[in-house]
């Protein structure tokens, strides 16, 4: 066993290191204390406009289509020194859920029409799959698109859409043909949000905030040559998309700098004269956390060594998105144990600094809307379900 | 960067397992249990033989050369057929502490003897009252004519009745919980004044009470200076803590082998208890528990080769990776032991079965050299005192 990089993979590393560390100011994308939210939009498309001038935008695409050509181990160091440095991941809509799809199953003017624009982040896509009625079980849906010449007519509900109310695409799962089995008569679409009979109606999530949307379809023409691949056989491309998305969900680095945040916050939050971090109990619920998270990182370090010698990760893998959701969310709560009453107190005429804690309105929001971690991507629940199938045989 | 065993490791592991696998049967070991002894003296020859004894030691001793890693792949194995000849005991404990000695007559006299199966050693370091505190040592060694005279008790002394040599700790100096002036003394187990009360413990396993009457030993016994003892003590438990981790880890899987293969034939309201998302959920839990603590034990392993490739490296990380799979152990080891219980039903209630001995050697590893709280409390205090 050798936990070291090469000397090669380490120079690799300052580079990044240092790139980020010259190129990436917290103010650009930091959702906190940014007043107006569109700020968020334009800060990460500024942001991510840096990364692809740099090239270093697509980390996992081929390069023949504007990916880096990094070795496995390079990806993961990338990826490492990105939450390392507190940086947000690039939105992935376009970059990591929709491109792999086209450019393995779409057809060339496809590939010359959509990919550029999300290299460039000049289009901004989200995800059409969960509905009302479809949400674990996504296979479920019930949105329509009727075949009608040399267009499709699409009709029903999106929900839970994150970031729509920013979106010029949509990819959608809609059911081509009814009355057979449920994952077959599904289609992969995709469609331009400015298409006459779409409508946007936003969601107020429980940390108050908007970012979640319902997505309404009437009677809305999407060309057929918007379809990817075959009619009725999305499913299969959506398929091979979560498995892209399901790599890589530990966020190990991210939660490493949450802790070390987090512990500089306990040692300057004090109880009776005591700092929270000389807390025996809180010291507990804490090294809870830290050990499982050290444990953690390892698992992601096994899965990565397993590719980078060019095999398949181990059945560690899909344990990943399980524990790094957990971890995240026991952070959180944490945090929010810190803010102790100013958790609560709503950011509205007062500033942060009479507020008294800078990072209470932070921790709260953190803490309500990281509920969705175990929800999203495939609920813990269902993940459990694949792992009793997949890897224990059950 | 990579988590595969090597070749010559892999063959040792390999030769482990097919022990356990085709000599080791669970009414074999029940055998070996209800023995006077409560070893198979044929088996430690063959262990001898295999090579198996002197995986830890140096070349110079006749050794293998072997690393905590080594020790790690044996024990896992080891542990998925809770062997109980006391590998851990003479090999990983007793031989660990006796090649950090700087006494090297003494290395040169003893480790041959291990090697080669003759001597049988334990570590006497437990008194009633001291729990997990290694410094709490009451245990006195006086200099005397003929070098130093021990008096003491020392308890729960892991397979003290068949130890033919026994490392204790006693007191040159201080008081009772200085952690400088304990020295460590190699005591032969005939040496009068030495009385050895043996008993069963509840994992298969036996140990003893040793008391030491005015026990006269020479100077010469000493493992390093006096009042260093310690210091050595601090050096080996790493490597202790990780082979008593790997040995769990071993026990963990095959608990959850065994309760997923009895789930698809347990059969009730008709169909195999293994369609019951209920229970599906928590042998999940079961096996991300068991890869948790198999990742943390690879992060102590990593670090133990990091050191040993540059000694003069700070060791704190070290520790804290330690600590930390202690603790995950203890807190991993006794889920998946519950749980395994659970699912089997009343079965897994018998004595018959193997689930509860497996189950209750776990219970032993976690009290074993600190229990999870004592090692977390150790690993809160190197992570947050300073801060």
């Amino acid at each position: 066993m050798d936990i070291n990089f090469s000397a090669q993979d380490l120079e690799f590393r300052d580079e990044v290191r240092q790139f980020f560390a010259n190129e990436y100011k917290p103010t650009q994308v930091s959702p906190e204390g940014v007043k107006p939210e569109d700020d968020y939009k334009d800060a990460m498309i500024r942001w991510q406009k840096k990364l692809y001038a740099k090239g270093w935008i697509a980390p996992g695409w081929p390069k023949e289509y504007g990916g880096t050509g990094w070795t496995v181990t390079q990806k993961f160091i990338y990826e490492t020194e990105r939450g390392a440095a507190g940086i947000p991941d690039v939105v992935p809509f376009g970059l990591k859920m929709v491109a792999p799809v086209i450019y393995t199953f779409g057809t060339q003017e496809q590939k010359a029409k959509f990919l550029p624009r999300i290299l460039s982040s000049d289009d901004w896509w989200c995800q059409g799959y969960s509905e009302p009625g479809a949400g674990s079980d996504l296979a479920a849906l019930s949105t329509t698109a009727e075949y009608a010449g040399d267009n499709y007519i699409v009709n029903g509900r999106k929900i839970w859409t994150t970031l729509a109310q920013y979106a010029d695409w949509i990819f959608c799962l809609v059911r081509t043909t009814k009355d057979i089995r449920r994952q077959q008569g599904i289609s992969f679409l995709l469609i331009d949000m400015k298409t006459p009979g779409i409508t946007v109606k936003p969601i107020v999530s429980i940390d108050g905030k908007h970012s979640l949307n319902e997505v309404l379809f009437e009677d809305v023409l999407v060309p057929v040559a918007n379809r990817i691949g075959e009619q009725d056989k999305g499913w299969t491309y959506a398929k091979a998309l979560l498995a892209h998305e399901r790599t890589g969900m530990a966020e190990v680095a991210d939660s490493k700098r949450a802790l070390r945040e987090l512990k500089l916050r306990a040692a300057a939050e004090v109880n009776g004269g005591q700092a929270m971090i000389k807390d025996p109990i809180f010291q507990l619920r804490l090294s809870d956390i830290e050990m499982e998270l050290m444990a953690l990182e390892y698992t992601e370090l096994r899965v990565f060594a397993s590719m980078a010698a060019g095999g398949q990760p181990g059945p560690e893998s899909s344990l990943l998105k399980i524990k790094g959701t957990e971890i995240t969310q026991a952070i959180q709560e944490l945090q929010l144990q810190l803010a102790s009453y100013y958790g609560g107190a709503l950011q509205g005429d007062l500033d942060n600094t009479e507020l008294g804690h800078n990072f209470a309105n932070e921790a709260r929001r953190n803490y309500m809307y990281g509920r969705a971690a175990t929800i999203y991507g495939g609920s813990n629940e269902v993940q459990r379900n694949v792992i009793a199938k997949a890897v224990l045989g059950l | 960067m990579n988590f595969d065993f090597s070749e010559e490791q892999t063959m040792i592991k390999d030769s482990v397992a097919r022990f356990v696998r085709d000599e080791y049967d669970f009414d074999t070991r029940r055998k070996i249990i209800d023995s006077e002894e409560g070893m198979s003296r044929d088996f430690w020859a063959t262990f001898a033989e295999l090579g198996w004894l002197s995986v830890p030691f140096a070349e110079e001793y006749g050794g293998f050369g072997g690393t905590a890693e080594d020790l790690a792949a044996i024990m896992e194995e080891l542990g998925k057929g809770i062997v109980v000849e006391p590998f851990v005991s003479t090999v990983v404990v007793f031989g660990g502490l006796l090649s950090a000695s700087t006494n090297e007559p003494l290395k040169e006299a003893i480790i041959p003897s291990v090697i080669d199966g003759s001597c049988l050693g334990s570590f006497a370091f437990l008194e009633r009252q001291s729990r997990y505190e290694m410094a709490d040592v009451t245990t006195t060694a006086t200099a005397c004519d003929g070098g130093y005279s021990i008096t003491g008790e020392k308890t729960v002394v892991f397979n003290g009745g068949i130890a033919d040599k026994f490392v204790v700790t006693a007191r040159t100096s201080g008081s009772q919980f200085d952690r400088q002036g304990i020295s460590l003394f190699l005591v032969d187990s005939k040496a009068a004044g030495v009385t050895v009360k043996s008993y069963k413990t509840m994992d298969g396993q036996r140990a003893a009470t040793v008391t030491f009457d005015n026990v006269i030993v020479a100077a010469d016994q000493l493992l390093k200076g006096v009042g260093e003892g310690l210091d050595l003590v601090d050096g080996v438990m790493p490597t202790v803590l990780m082979a008593l981790s790997a040995e769990a880890l071993g026990i963990m899987s095959m608990l959850n082998s065994l309760t997923v293969e009895y789930s698809k034939t347990r059969q009730q309201f008709g169909t195999p208890i293994s369609s019951f998302q209920a229970l599906q959920h928590r042998m999940v839990d079961m096996f991300i528990a068991c890869e948790q603590t198999k990742s943390m034990l690879y992060r102590g392993l990593c670090d133990a080769n990091d050191i040993a490739a540059n000694p003069e490296m700070d060791n704190t990380e070290l520790l804290k990776s330690v600590h930390a799979l202690k603790a995950t152990v203890a807190k991993f080891g006794r889920k998946v032991g519950e749980e395994a219980i659970q699912l089997h039903g009343g079965i897994g209630m018998t004595d018959e079965l193997n689930i509860g001995h497996y189950v209750k050697r776990l219970m032993t590893i976690n009290v074993t050299f600190g229990d999870g709280d004592y090692h977390q409390k150790k690993f809160n205090h190197l992570s947050y005192s300073s801060l």
